[in-house]
């Protein structure tokens, strides 16, 4: 059969073919055993090869079973929140000459992608405030992970404290990164009066480090940051922080807080929610020898020609890397987010400084309204299930009359998506939800969303 | 080929002059009262040092770069071992539809059914291609993936109460198996490759034990030579109770002309951005699918897709399970492509994928072989599948013009290089893999100037050595690059190097 995917499928040029190398197809698979072969014809797709119409007719009729929910939004948090993303971000992300790329192992043909990439370590690193970021991991949790795994190479400790409270989707991909080495995840909660409490039982001479997310899982602000700078600093610790990206042009950056690794959920930096992924992990560090020497992933260094004098780029320290150290390699990471993290950086020069910072402020700004409407228009039905004042983004919502499973198919019925029900994710979240909004989100929405909870909870 | 690459001296984005207030963002006036009550001790107060650009600039600083780089829609990628497909663009288009790109993960299932259904049909067909039970869309890329399947075995002999801690490994292995067997905690045994270009048989069975937890295999393997042994590998590991992982990496040399599953592999990996055509985007994102078969399905990642009647869900349940290895279901773009290129080529197309892929290599081996430069280790009457793997040490040796070298002066003919020093059992190893979506000329292009440069190392190595001349830059010092008194890994070190 031919296909235009596949040139020599051509019957007279593979016939050609076949005949140049004296042999008929069946020679050339001469050492796959008889008993493995597979006889018949796969049993998949729909029957015959389809042309780019009828494919287009499938999907989009499959797809149409989807609800999109655009106007509003959907008001689900649990850390992906939707947000724009600005077309020209999708314009240069169509390039084929990114898009269609391998990673850059020949640099000389590859300096414009490797120059992007260095330009999104540098952003990043200054958005968080430290010096060396990678070129990407996959999503937050296993750069969570990673970096988990490596505060235990440094520390040679197994144990982490991480917050009470901690994002569950990544508490359970760590712990799957971490079962195998022994790692442990010890619970702290920072007390208002008392500082750091820790709450599992483990000797102390076993912790190596403490995990922070700022904004935390439930959207609280961290205040506490010096606190816990002081902590980490006394008790010897690697700080390693989670931020959200869109925070940071608002709020303090984990690096001017003592943070030695950060990570960070680039989803939101214009690469749209994808049901999840492709996503973007950010992992970046501290400047300190033991520290570059154990980062995992792939990172572009600047450099110069041997014999010219034109700047360039290249991969550096690939001896951390699999396809040098393999079992010694500080990971396994091979594919990662490039292209993601090219979107970041579109997306962010897009934005601009003024841009990320009146982003911050706004999607801080639509977070207090909620909360005050929350406070003011939903009294004895609901309120926010924490003890902080102040939010980013999202907001946990105790109801307190109504099963929240039932509100949110009130809700779902009048073309709104509420928030993610915390009950069976997270201990002490009685009948709570965490919504969030964002710079998608108006007024109008918001209100629509109280006015209709107003009348269902 | 005459080319010349482009070449733009382009400042960073961020040193760029700064304009205006940024983008216009949706309803912000709506919220313009509300106070920033934030105490000042958790505010930002330094730079982000972003530029403040009009959209134009930043789209000309952008595509300027993109001239300045090198993909599949460029020219050809024969990287062995990375399947440089041409990527289709009706999936680019496709998978733009909103109803893929603005669902949040957490939306309830009632509302992703389309998503869903499109999901466990494409579980359905990769189940069916490589002749599991059942696939888990979970790892991000291929080498979580094999993560997933290493701490899968390790929970497996963990459960049975076995203590097996020896995860064995072909020599000719891509680096990233015993990067995660030893994640995963095993101890990794190297098993060498033998006169043939396949697993020791000897050397297999001398270190089997019942320390063995499992073998990592490609077939057909790194050299591009089918694994002729399997049923008596799998057969040697089996007895001792130990388990078989599939790499996919190299699945496009059987596609539908034999499965893992019957050559009895009990868990694989596949790369949806090699076999199944999604781009590689400069580095990422990928697409793995860890599948398993039996007892083994337990233990994939979570959750699993489901039908019931005719509604389809996500499956949490996890008694076995080894957990989440990333954060939701996976790299969901990727999967999407994956229904899109198998929906366009059926069973028929993909067997007549994996035989183009296999005579494409075939073909080019021949050609290259026209002339005496190059040598093909390993049996050279054996015909590869997928890839094929050279070797420049004569080369070397009679010119001192390295496989590097040659591969940068493929550069200056506007071809991009095979995979260079990889496998690592090859010296000055040149691995090439055309996939099946490059045409007769191409090949016939691209031996001629494999050749040709070769000749030319024999009249002027310095000429080949001095290459490329016709990329944007010429060759980079990766000395200084390395260096830890001229690491420059952000922008603020460059005062170091530059
Ligand atoms: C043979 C082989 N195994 C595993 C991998 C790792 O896959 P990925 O890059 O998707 O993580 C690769 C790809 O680079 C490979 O070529």
């Amino acid at each position: 059969m031919y296909h235009p995917w596949i040139p020599n499928s051509d019957p007279k040029i593979k016939e050609d073919m076949l005949r140049s190398l004296g042999a008929s197809f069946e020679d050339l698979i001469r050492d796959i055993p008889e008993k493995i072969r597979l006889r018949r014809e796969l049993e998949i797709g729909f029957g015959r090869p389809l042309s780019e119409h009828e494919v287009s007719i499938i999907l989009e009729k499959i797809l149409s079973k989807n609800v999109v929910f655009k106007d509003p939004p959907p008001f689900l948090g649990g850390g992906v929140c939707p947000h724009a993303v600005p077309y020209v971000v999708k314009y240069i992300l169509m390039r084929g000459e990114f898009y269609t790329a391998y990673t850059p192992y020949q640099a000389e043909i590859n300096q414009g992608l490797m120059q992007v990439l260095f330009e999104y370590q540098s952003m990043i690193a200054d958005l968080y405030d430290v010096d060396v970021v990678n070129s990407s991991m996959y999503d937050v949790s296993t750069a969570t992970a990673e970096a988990i795994r490596m505060m235990m190479r440094i520390t040679r400790k197994r144990g982490v404290l991480v917050p009470e409270k901690m994002n569950p989707f990544i508490k359970k991909v760590v712990e799957t990164w971490i079962w195998p080495v022994d790692g442990v995840l010890i619970r702290y909660k920072i007390d208002p009066a008392e500082g750091i409490l820790i709450l599992d039982k483990f000797s102390e001479n076993e912790i190596g480090g403490l995990y922070l997310e700022n904004p935390s899982f439930l959207g609280e602000i961290i205040e506490e940051t010096d606190l816990l700078n002081d902590y980490v600093k006394k008790k010897k610790f690697i700080f390693i922080v989670n931020a959200e990206p869109l925070s940071l042009g608002l709020l303090k950056p984990p690096g001017e807080y003592g943070a030695d690794i950060v990570v960070g959920n680039g989803s939101s930096l214009g690469l749209g929610m994808n049901y999840g992924g492709p996503s973007l992990g950010i992992l970046g560090i501290k400047m300190r020898e033991e520290f570059i020497r154990q980062l995992p992933g792939r990172l572009i260094g600047a450099t110069k020609e041997v014999d010219g004098d034109k700047k360039g780029f290249a991969m550096i320290l690939q001896t951390r890397e699999q396809h040098i150290r393999r079992e010694r390699a500080t990971s396994n990471i091979t594919t990662n987010s490039a292209l993601e993290a090219v979107a970041a950086a579109v997306y962010l020069s897009y934005v601009g400084e003024k841009g990320l910072r009146r982003l911050g402020e706004s999607i801080y700004q639509r977070t207090v309204y909620m909360k005050n409407r929350v406070e003011k228009d939903l009294v004895g039905k609901a309120c926010i299930n924490s003890e902080r004042r102040f939010f980013f983004r999202e907001l946990p919502i105790r109801f307190i009359t109504r099963s929240y499973r039932e509100i949110h198919r009130e809700l779902l019925k009048r073309g709104i998506h509420g928030g993610l029900l915390l009950d069976n994710l997270m201990e002490g979240m009685v009948n709570t939800s965490l919504f969030c909004v964002t710079e998608l989100h108006s007024r109008s929405h918001i209100d629509l969303l109280i006015k209709t909870l107003a009348e269902v909870a | 080929m005459r080319w010349r690459q482009a070449y733009w001296d382009e400042n960073f984005i961020q040193d760029k002059k700064r304009y205006g207030e940024g983008p216009l963002i949706p309803y912000e006036d709506d919220f313009r009262e509300i106070k920033i009550d934030l105490p000042e001790n958790i505010l930002r107060r330094s730079s982000t040092g972003l530029p403040d650009l009009p959209e134009i600039e930043v789209v000309r600083h952008f595509i300027r770069l993109s001239q300045m780089s090198y993909g599949v829609d460029t020219g050809p990628v024969p990287l062995g071992s990375c399947t440089m497909k041409y990527n289709p663009k009706i999936a680019d288009f496709l998978t733009q539809s909103p109803a893929i790109t603005d669902v949040h993960p957490l939306q309830d299932e009632d509302t992703v059914q389309g998503l869903l259904e499109i999901i466990y049909l494409t579980e359905r067909w990769l189940s069916e291609i490589v002749g599991m039970d059942k696939c888990s869309f979970q790892p991000p890329a291929g080498a979580a993936g094999e993560l997933s399947g290493a701490i899968m075995i390790k929970r497996y002999h963990h459960d049975k109460g076995q203590m097996r801690d020896e995860m064995l490994i072909p020599d000719s292995a891509h680096g990233s198996n015993p990067a995660s067997a030893a994640m995963a905690g095993f101890k990794v045994i190297r098993i060498p490759t033998s006169y043939k270009g396949t697993v020791d048989l000897d050397a297999l069975r001398s270190v089997v034990s019942d320390k063995t937890a499992g073998i990592m295999l490609t077939n057909p393997n790194t050299l591009g030579i089918f694994e002729e042994d399997i049923l008596e590998i799998s057969d040697i590991i089996h007895k001792t109770g130990g388990l078989l992982y599939y790499d996919g990496a190299n699945l496009n040399g059987i596609l539908g002309i034999a499965r893992p599953g019957d050559m009895g592999f009990d868990i694989v990996h596949l790369n949806l951005h090699k076999t199944f055509s999604s781009p590689h985007g400069g580095g990422g994102p990928g697409g793995g699918v860890v599948c398993a078969r039996g007892e083994l399905v337990d233990y994939l990642p979570r959750p699993l897709i489901m039908k019931e009647g005719s509604r389809y869900y996500w499956d949490y349940n996890c008694e076995r399970c080894i957990g989440r290895i990333s954060a939701f279901y996976g790299n969901i773009i990727p999967v999407i492509r994956t229904f899109i290129y198998i929906a366009s080529l059926s069973g028929r197309g993909l067997r007549e994928a994996g035989e183009i892929a296999i005579i494409n290599t075939n073909y080019f081996i021949k050609r290259l072989m026209e002339k005496p430069y190059y040598q093909l280790p390993y049996d050279p009457s054996r015909p590869r599948k997928h890839e094929v793997v050279f070797s420049a040490k004569k080369i070397l040796q009679e010119t001192g013009v390295s496989a590097e070298d040659i591969s940068k002066a493929l550069l200056d003919e506007g071809f991009h290089a095979p995979t260079m020093y990889f496998p690592l059992i090859v010296d000055e190893a040149l691995m090439i893999e055309f996939t099946e979506t490059e045409s007769r000329d191409v090949l016939d292009q691209y031996a001629e100037a494999l050749n040709r440069i070769a000749e030319v190392a024999y009249k002027d190595p310095s000429l080949v050595k001095s290459s490329p001349r016709n990329t944007s830059v010429r060759r980079l010092d990766y000395v200084r690059a390395n260096h830890p008194k001229t690491l420059a890994p952000t922008k603020k070190f460059l005062d170091k190097i530059w």
